[in-house]
């Protein structure tokens, strides 16, 4: 069994909860002093940093959430000068609005530490050759694994995502060992991989390191059948800072937390109270050695349990479940955050009158499709040509297109089919079977 | 010559033409004329009624998504060249038709043509200046 940080990864619990509440009550000592919400939510609910002496004192803390980053765009949560900041990242919002996250140059190191650690967790070492098949960008995905293995000393081939039949030529030629990609997309690269007639024998890979969406463990057992490799799960989200928050190690039994950097709780989402092991809630974490954006028990929707057990790799990092869900109406498709509420706005950017809509979300040939059932207004149709309404139609996959990053397909419906619940309104049918 | 025409959206699926003529016909009103464009996902039923009024009440009543249009209602010769010559016609005075679907009533030795023109008015007006007469199909 190999570790990247063997000290940190295998600590005893005493001495993790000395680091964390070393750390902890550091960060919160500084964002009192940067962060002007913070102190604002600190003062509100009479918590001063001198309070703050240990880990078992973060409940005091206020929540952090997703609307807090939003009103606060771009910066406003930020810790450090700007001028300390070397790396931006941003991902999609609820109202079409993106979020934005930052990094000061031991923010880049300490994630790249994460990722390496996660990559050593599975097998991976500087003679592996690492194909990085998430997408490159704003989305922290592809960055995130690069640096990561870079740091390791593998080989890194930054292939980014789409032109398939590309990947897999580059993971054939080049001897590629590792992949590391959307586990959906790894799904349609064995469906093309099978048409390209390329045998498997011609592969060297032998792991896959797979996030960014929900899967489950029956994907796990197709991507491992399809590519003849070990898949394993590796878990993050930008707020946080990226890939690497938690990962899978050989043992495949619940995702690791690299708790030395982000401390995970789970709520009740309703009444808001920490929950024990083993009990399934809402997965909260806080930054405890972030510079620029250390967010503070913020509440990632995402729905899994943690357990202190032992694991038998010999890591005592407290463990994740595979997140089984979200406590509110996020949909993952093709990799890509969506909330209905940013779907409704760009329908009501075309209207007089906000419309009924339903998203109807599928996977076909492994890949996530999502159609928008809109139901036809009096004021859409006010001119009843064919092409007029099919101009419509092309406005709204395209706005979709631009604000989301996810094609969609645009069904016209007549008015009054779309199921109507009482309360609130039934707004998503998600086909695709995560079993 | 300008009438009223009935513009339904309709969803492509089995039985739905069925259903929203039986409505029409539920409330004793006659069919004149009709067309449907269709595309792979829905289509347009237009027509033309003996009472445009109470159809497109029905209709938006059951919850349809209606329109109503001013379209011109054009009587030609029920011969050869009959819609050709009215068409060349309204070319050479620069109107563009948009879409035209054609009728044929039982006891005249005329047809008519249904024309959806932008400028209808102006185009109304140029046309009775020369000699072309309406057809006035709710009033058989």
């Amino acid at each position: 069994m190999q570790y990247y940080n063997k000290m940190l990864e295998t600590a005893p619990r005493h001495e993790m909860k000395a680091l964390q509440s070393y750390n902890l009550s550091r960060t919160v000592r500084r964002i009192y002093e940067n962060v002007p919400l913070y102190r604002r939510r600190m003062d509100e609910a009479g918590v001063k940093p001198e309070h703050i002496k240990s880990i078992d004192d973060l409940h005091l803390l206020p929540f952090t959430v997703k609307q807090d980053l939003r009103d606060t765009y771009p910066y406003g949560l930020f810790a450090v000068p700007m001028d300390q900041v070397v790396r931006l990242h941003a991902s999609s919002g609820t109202t079409g609005k993106q979020i934005v996250v930052g990094y000061t140059e031991n923010d880049i190191k300490m994630w790249a530490q994460c990722v390496a650690r996660s990559l050593c967790a599975i097998g991976a070492t500087k003679k592996d050759f690492i194909q990085i098949s998430y997408g490159y960008g704003l989305f922290t995905g592809g960055l995130g694994l690069h640096y990561g293995a870079e740091l390791l000393g593998a080989a890194v081939i930054p292939t980014s995502t789409g032109n398939t039949a590309r990947q897999i030529q580059i993971l054939r030629d080049f001897g590629s060992t590792i992949i590391c990609s959307t586990p959906s997309y790894a799904l349609y690269i064995i469906d093309c991989l099978k048409e390209s007639g390329i045998p498997l024998s011609e592969l060297k890979l032998r792991a896959g390191f797979f996030g960014a969406e929900p899967w489950t463990d029956n994907m796990r057992k197709q991507i491992e059948a399809g590519l003849n490799i070990k898949a394993y799960d590796i878990y993050g989200l930008s707020e946080i800072t990226g890939p690497g928050v938690s990962f899978d190690c050989e043992c495949q039994n619940g995702l690791h937390v690299n708790e030395d950097h982000f401390v995970p709780e789970i709520i009740n989402p309703d009444t808001l109270e920490v929950l024990p092991d083993g009990e399934k809630g809402e997965l909260v974490f806080t930054c405890i050695t972030k510079e620029a954006f250390p967010l503070i028990r913020y509440r990632t929707r995402d729905i899994a349990s943690i357990t202190h057990e032992p694991c038998s790799c010999g890591r005592t990092l407290v463990r994740m479940s595979k997140p089984q869900g979200r406590s509110d109406d996020m949909l993952i498709i093709r990799g890509v955050n969506v909330f209905p509420s940013q779907i409704e706005s760009v329908l009501l950017g075309i209207g007089e009158t906000s419309p009924h809509y339903m998203l109807i979300v599928d996977r076909v040939n492994n890949t996530d499709t999502l159609e928008i059932q809109v139901e036809l207004s009096r004021e859409m149709f006010s001119s009843d040509s064919v092409k007029h309404l099919q101009e419509l139609e092309a406005s709204i996959r395209s706005k979709i297109d631009s604000t989301l990053g996810i094609s969609a397909k645009v069904t016209f419906v007549e008015p009054k089919t779309l199921a109507r619940t009482e309360g609130k309104a039934k707004r998503v049918i998600d086909k695709r079977v995560l079993i | 010559m300008i009438i009223k025409q009935i513009s339904v959206f309709v969803e492509n699926r089995p039985g739905r033409l069925a259903e929203i003529t039986a409505m029409i016909a539920g409330c004793g009103v006659n069919i004149r004329a009709l067309s449907i464009a269709d595309t792979s996902h829905f289509g347009i039923m237009r027509c033309i009624v003996d009472k445009p009024e109470v159809t497109e009440a029905v209709l938006r009543n059951a919850g349809l998504t209606v329109a109503i249009t001013d379209v011109i209602g054009l009587r030609i010769p029920d011969c050869p060249g009959g819609l050709a010559e009215a068409l060349k016609f309204l070319a050479d005075k620069g109107f563009t038709v948009e879409y035209a679907y054609a009728f044929i009533e039982k006891t005249e030795n005329d047809a008519y043509v249904v024309l959806r023109i932008d400028d209808a008015e102006r185009a109304v007006k140029v046309l009775k200046a020369n000699g072309y007469k309406g057809a006035e199909p709710s009033k058989q």
